[in-house]
């Protein structure tokens, strides 16, 4: 199982890709835009992304702001 | 009912639609001149309500990680009708030039998730340091390039240099916005002579070059005094959020707005020293002094 750094802290997950992770998550019914090693992974490829060792990701929102 | 389902009352502009055209940016046509923040509020329900009130047809959004491990509970899309609203993702939060690209395509991909129109649209900030909030030029500048590169429209913050302003449109920026005073300071625009500089070099020859007074805001008549002074716009947030009483502070932002704007179309009459009378001297039956 793939260990991650996931918005910034250490995490063991079981999924090999980010459709996969985003379900492990509960995510994968709203509006979440992933960044995988500082590339963003467009939601079209979540399921031909990989989920590997070491990776940094990042799954962020809109909130409010100005 | 969800706050969704909720009827959406559409306020409507103050100004009749014959006396000024909608506000163009990046080929989009925007109802409101007015774009306002959906930060800082009590709550969503009275951010809902202000939106509506404030006439606004853009507002703007923050990218922030998704909370992992405690129960999301409400969440912002839930009070936005994207449908009526145009979302303007900010890179508010990133203090140099490779931050706030990741964030701007961060926000690009959401909103791509959402189908907005204001996908491609980013409100850039480049900040300095957190106690001033005032934007870094370099790095600015340097996200500008990057960002007109990769195909954003860039709603560029900026401060009230107009060297500055003239270097991020030269860079492509689709509408350079300078602040009237520090990020929700509340000071207003504190040097009008520059942001009448930035419009008249922005807009020579370009006239309708879109030029949107982001940032300061303390009250309503500062609104109108940016509107004025020809600004194409304003945006703000806290001076709504953080009023009193946040829904009539919203109406008197979309009042402040046409009336500085129809008052800058309408051509304001020049400063004299001494009076003018408004009512006739002939006729008069009265001794008047020195005559």
């Amino acid at each position: 199982m793939p260990e991650i750094t996931l918005n910034g802290e250490a995490k063991t997950v079981a999924a090999s890709n980010v459709a996969d992770l985003l379900r492990e998550l509960g995510l994968d019914a709203q509006p979440v835009a992933v960044e995988r090693n500082r590339a963003v992974a467009p939601k079209k490829q979540h399921p031909d992304t990989p989920v590997e060792p070491g990776d940094r990701i990042e799954l962020v929102t809109l909130v409010g702001g100005g | 009912m969800t706050p969704t389902d909720a009827p959406m009352q559409t306020t409507p502009s103050p100004i009749p639609a014959e006396l000024d055209g909608p506000l163009c940016v990046a080929g989009r046509t925007l109802a409101s001149r007015l774009i306002v923040g959906t930060g800082k509020y009590a709550d969503f329900e009275t951010m809902q309500k202000c939106l509506d009130a404030s006439g606004a047809a853009a507002v703007t959004v923050a990218v922030r990680r998704e909370r992992l491990y405690n129960d999301a509970g409400q969440s912002l899309l839930e009070f936005i009708d994207t449908d009526r609203f145009t979302i303007l993702p900010n890179t508010a939060g990133c203090f140099d030039a490779q931050d706030a690209v990741r964030v701007a395509r961060l926000g690009r991909e959401l909103l791509d998730q959402l189908d907005n129109p204001g996908k491609d649209w980013v409100k850039l900030e480049v900040l300095a340091d957190k106690k001033t909030l005032l934007p870094d030029p370099v790095g600015t500048l340097e996200a500008t390039k990057e960002l007109v590169a990769d195909g954003f429209q860039v709603l560029c913050y900026t401060s009230d240099d107009p060297v500055m302003a003239g270097k991020l449109k030269e860079a492509g920026a689709a509408s350079v916005m300078p602040a009237g005073s520090p990020i929700g300071s509340g000071q207003g625009v504190l040097n009008p002579s520059a942001i009448a500089i930035i419009l008249e070099m922005l807009k020579d020859g370009d006239p309708d070059y879109p030029v949107i007074v982001d940032a300061g805001v303390g009250a309503a008549s500062d609104v109108s005094v940016a509107m004025e002074l020809g600004a194409d716009g304003v945006l703000l947030n806290t001076a709504i959020a953080h009023a009193k009483d946040p829904l009539r502070m919203a109406h008197a932002m979309r009042c402040a707005c046409a009336a500085g704007r129809l008052s800058f179309l309408g051509g304001r009459i020049p400063k004299k020293l001494y009076a003018t009378a408004s009512s006739p001297w002939d006729g008069v039956i009265s001794y008047i002094p020195g005559e």
